[in-house]
């Protein structure tokens, strides 16, 4: 089983069969079962799913973030040749921050509330490169006002409770790439923002990432988000990738039943009130006693037997799409 | 033929902030806000934050009491009605709140919450009251056996269901719905706009819909409201507002929505408002969007735009579309 083969931009980021458990070896949760995914220089790759499919996690496991007693089991996580699983955890904090930038939902809980907020953005960079903490904070100053902090000398004197959500944002956007990493993980960066704060912080990454050339890995439930933002995108369901294609095939020629059936649940602004809702029946699958074969299974319209009997593989059906479900082939009709 | 159900006339209520001394001004949270509802109708409310879209509801609700304005059910007033009456009109109009599962008594079995407010209304006996709940359970997709257990053994969109049922139990007119499937998950959210929708179908309910997903609204509203810090800018037919926002802020707010499709919509496409929302603390003189506006005017900075009819319909609470008189005056 291969991934797809992109072609364009450099591999910043290679993950080969990524699985983490929490729990014990025997009754624990498989949080993420063999995920695989490729971030190449100068592209905006997003992860989709819903609560639990383990698209956090599967960020968390990259990073070496998993706590006890969650544990990465399986895979390679390969930056520049090293595979980050073999690294120690000195190593892990050089790379962090310096390699990787990383941006989380919840901007007030990243922050530390008793340092001012150019001091915060200055510690990253002290951490990381020989420089006076002067010049660190000098460049604090001039990161805060690159992301769109108005006034960023004074600000940078400001603790993280004076800013408002979208500057948290901003912020926390600056420390990222205060090191100018190539690869940035942004974790429902926009979930707890306004509609219109939202679309100036998602312009800021976009632009950002264009400027440093960097890979922007972003993981997000908003599949409006990931039409607007990415290149390539992988759809997660109970800790597997269940389709993976380039953004605009993903949206026009989904093949797997769970991408159908997702685009079918958007309430969209432009959808006709009289247009049917087509809701997915039924729960997403209990991880601790998840069903034999393929996992939305048991939801699916399209299921036949052999998708209880056994997992259907990610294959690859075009240049740069693969699918994992028994029928991808086959021209599936709407329910 | 239309019946008007419920009139909202001027609502206002401001809250007094927490600081002392000269710190200590009201906060106006929602300002003159009149609106009314026909039978069978959902009116959708969306707002951002701090909009004072869930004080509205509050309000309307009978909940909290208003600075000035009332609300007339049927043509009853609910406002300042006596206790009994009150309790009457109450049934007539019941809410769904985002989080379903801390609206339910956790002590209670799912049949016992259910029936819960027939109970506080004294209707009915314990036998009735039971049945009562049973059928509504099947209604809203549960099954009847689920009557025994409690709401924690459920998931986020089942404690939903419960708390739809609930809702329906005193069967209402009106249903306000208050970011009732924001926590949900997609496929969890379309099932239950979906069960929204059959139920308003089968039941000819009223509902008001409240969120600041602006699709969501869409898709189940026929009319939409638009509030801006503690005031509807904007209100008319769903369709016609989507298509063809008047009030600049209303604009504003569909250009940043992200479009499921990558071919109408990329990230460079998405139109940026400026600045953030004001705070309702600190609310800016005239307009409260003028800071942020393209396209004010001079009067925008002093004066705060009454809400004008524009077309059948439609009515906005902006100069650029005031009366020809006004527009004169903001033209000096």
């Amino acid at each position: 089983m291969t991934g797809p083969s992109m072609s364009g931009g450099d591999i910043a980021l290679d993950v080969r069969n990524l699985r983490t458990r929490f729990g014990p070896q025997h009754g624990g949760v498989i949080a993420v079962d063999g995920v695989s995914l490729t971030l190449r220089r100068g592209r905006t790759t997003a992860l989709v799913g819903e609560s639990g499919s383990g698209k956090s996690v599967t960020a968390l496991s990259i990073m070496g973030l998993i706590e006890p007693p969650g544990r990465v089991i399986d895979g390679t996580v390969l930056l520049d040749g090293r595979d980050l699983r073999t690294a120690s955890d000195r190593e892990m904090e050089a790379i962090r921050g310096a390699r990787i930038g990383m941006v989380f939902q919840d901007p007030l809980t990243s922050l530390n509330p008793a340092l001012t907020i150019g001091s915060q953005i200055a510690e990253t960079i002290l951490a990381h490169e020989p420089v006076s903490a002067a010049a660190a904070h000098a460049r604090a100053v001039t990161l805060l006002e690159h992301v769109g902090v108005a006034d960023a000398a004074a600000r940078a004197q400001d603790y993280p409770h004076h800013f408002s959500g979208g500057m948290r944002q901003r912020v926390l956007i600056a420390a990222a790439i205060a090191c100018r990493p190539g690869i940035i993980i942004a974790d429902e960066p926009t979930t707890a923002l306004d509609v219109t704060v939202q679309a100036k912080i998602l312009r800021l990454l976009h632009d950002l990432q264009q400027e440093m050339h960097a890979s922007l890995l972003l993981i997000t439930h908003d599949l409006g988000v990931v039409a607007s933002m990415a290149d390539d995108v992988l759809v997660m369901y109970a800790g597997r990738v269940l389709e993976h294609a380039d953004v605009d095939t993903l949206f026009h020629a989904p093949k797997h039943p769970y991408t159908r059936a997702l685009l079918g649940c958007i309430a969209g602004i432009e959808d006709d009130r009289t247009a049917p809702l087509q809701p997915i029946e039924g729960l997403p699958p209990d991880l601790r006693n998840p069903p034999p074969g393929c996992r939305f299974a048991p939801r699916c319209v399209h299921a036949v037997a052999a998708c209880t009997a056994a997992v259907p593989a990610l294959q690859t059906i075009a240049d740069g799409h693969s699918v994992a479900c028994f029928r991808a082939m086959e021209a599936l009709g709407d329910d | 033929m239309t019946e008007t159900l419920l009139t909202v006339a001027g609502l206002s209520k401001s809250f007094r902030a927490r600081g002392t001394g000269l710190f200590r001004r009201p906060v106006r949270a929602v300002s003159d806000v009149s609106f009314t509802l026909q039978r069978g109708e959902t009116l959708g409310l969306v707002g951002e934050s701090g909009c004072g879209k869930s004080t509205l509801a509050r309000l309307v609700l009978n909940l909290i009491p208003p600075d000035s304005g009332h609300v007339t059910i049927g043509g009853d007033a609910f406002t300042r009605a006596g206790r009994e009456a009150q309790r009457r009109l109450r049934r007539r109009m019941q809410i769904v709140f985002q989080d379903a599962l801390s609206s339910l008594n956790p002590r209670m079995t799912v049949g016992v919450n259910i029936a819960e407010p027939l109970r506080l209304q004294g209707i009915g006996n314990a036998a009735e009251r039971r049945e009562a709940a049973h059928g509504l359970l099947e209604r809203v997709g549960l099954r009847v056996q689920d009557a025994e257990r409690y709401p924690h053994e459920f998931s986020g969109g089942q404690c939903q269901r419960i708390a739809i049922a609930r809702a329906l139990i005193l069967k209402p007119d009106i249903v306000v719905f208050d970011e009732a499937v924001s926590a949900l998950d997609v496929s969890i959210r379309a099932q239950i706009l979906r069960l929204v929708l059959d139920l308003q179908q089968q039941l000819g309910l009223s509902y008001i819909f409240i969120s600041h997903d602006l699709g969501v609204v869409k898709r189940v509203s026929d009319r939409i409201a638009v509030m801006y810090l503690g005031r509807i800018v904007e209100i008319g037919p769903a369709d016609e507002l989507v298509r063809g926002p008047l009030h600049p802020y209303a604009e504003a707010l569909l250009r940043a929505i992200p479009i499921a499709d990558p071919r109408r919509m990329r990230v460079r496409d998405l139109g940026l408002a400026e600045g953030e929302a004001a705070s309702p603390m600190n609310p800016p003189d005239g307009c409260a969007f003028h800071q942020r506006c393209t396209r004010q005017l001079a009067i925008c900075a002093s004066d705060i735009p009454a809400v004008h009819h524009v077309s059948p319909g439609r009515s906005t609470a902006c100069f650029l579309h005031a009366s020809p008189a006004a527009s004169r005056q903001a033209a000096d």
